[in-house]
């Protein structure tokens, strides 16, 4: 997340004004491998031998169009060795599908959407970064919705049914509002971390102990999280998410726990706005 | 009776909404109009994504009202899109 941060501040920088200190650490060879110093502009002056990437992370990543975020979604896949595991991939390319479709419909960034993701053996985790230098949360929720500050606006995106597009229930011909309620529930029920950033606020989903019971929350703020509120501002939108393979439940079971708490929340705000009439 | 085999459209992973919106506005839509009944064949898509289904389908019902799933089959759906079409027609059901 934090490299397609770089890489999302950097790609608007003249790469003459870009300088990059010489560093020791190994670390250097791996920027070099998911393409940050190329996606900069600049070259790195390493010279390594290129081993193939797959199964093991997807370099720096532009995504501007439908056409281009279909065939990374094709390719994402492959590269990341879990084709013969859909228990595995659906959450993968639905996540990723989801929050790139964001982008390109919603952030008004000029660059689309800047993403990079990595395998980590060891704990058998995923982790993707997906950025955008737009508009951000706020200035998309604020055209149909009030909300005071950054936080605010990422609450209500969090929350089932509410979009930017329209006040009603049931969203737009092409918007529902469900998109990034769908994500942070795909990651509370496979105890993924989860985080949102946008602003200057911060919606940090907290991983969940395998003995923790599995509770959807359509209220992102009764979800066990941390939270910032004034971090230096980021013109746009940041969202990481690790997915633990060992952790992932069968998406079809996750589409029942979505849907109960899909129509628990729109009941519940149903009757926050249900008047009953003064007699006196 | 129009028939739409989606695969050969979307692919296997259906999440282009801009295709979803296509198929509604200028097959989907224009043969309920007519009265003719609409087959959405999904055999080969695995998975389609929220976001998907509701470009595909969620005007249609606005338009014509929930019954205008007596007209619409969905045919060959696997666990996955059955359940997001689902969830769906049912949120498009509880709305204001």
């Amino acid at each position: 997340m934090v490299i397609a941060m770089v890489a999302a501040l950097g790609k608007n920088i003249n790469p003459e004004k870009i300088k990059i200190e010489s560093f020791e650490a190994r670390s250097k060879h791996y920027f070099e491998r998911i393409g940050l110093f190329k996606f900069l502009g600049k070259d790195s002056g390493m010279s390594i031998t290129a081993h193939d990437p797959s199964g093991r992370f997807i370099p720096l990543t532009k995504i501007k169009n439908s056409t281009q975020q279909t065939k990374f979604l094709t390719e994402m896949i492959p590269l990341l060795h879990l084709v013969d595991n859909p228990k595995q991939t659906e959450p993968i390319q639905y996540i990723v599908g989801e929050l790139v479709r964001n982008v390109i419909e919603h952030s008004q960034a000029k660059d689309g959407a800047i993403l990079c993701a990595q395998y980590y053996k060891k704990s058998n985790t995923i982790r993707i970064g997906i950025v955008d230098g737009g508009i951000g949360i706020r200035k998309t929720i604020t055209k149909s919705h009030l909300a005071a500050d950054d936080f605010e606006a990422l609450r209500l995106a969090l929350m089932p049914g509410i979009t930017g597009t329209t006040r009603k229930e049931g969203g737009t011909a092409d918007n529902a509002g469900a998109g990034l309620f769908f994500i942070k529930s795909i990651a509370h029920v496979n105890r993924d971390f989860f985080l949102i950033y946008s602003g200057t606020a911060m919606f940090k989903l907290l991983k969940r102990s395998p003995s923790e019971e599995i509770s959807l929350q359509s209220k992102p703020i009764n979800d066990r999280h941390s939270k910032q509120k004034a971090l230096p501002y980021w013109n746009g939108t940041v969202v990481g998410i690790d997915i633990a393979l060992d952790e992932t439940q069968e998406f079809s079971v996750l589409l029942d726990l979505i849907r109960d708490i899909y129509f628990t929340s729109i009941r519940e705000r149903r009757k926050e706005k249900y008047r009953k009439p003064k007699f006196t | 009776m129009i028939k739409i085999e989606l695969l050969s459209i979307v692919g296997s992973f259906a999440e282009n909404k801009d295709k979803a919106k296509e198929l509604r506005t200028k097959i989907i839509n224009p043969a309920l109009k007519k009265g003719d009944f609409v087959e959405l064949d999904f055999t080969g898509v695995n998975s389609a994504t929220q976001s998907f289904i509701h470009a595909l389908i969620s005007q249609l019902i606005r338009q014509y009202g929930i019954d205008v799933l007596d007209k619409i089959n969905f045919k060959n759906c696997n666990n996955t899109v059955q359940k997001i079409i689902e969830i769906v027609t049912d949120y498009m059901q509880f709305r204001e």
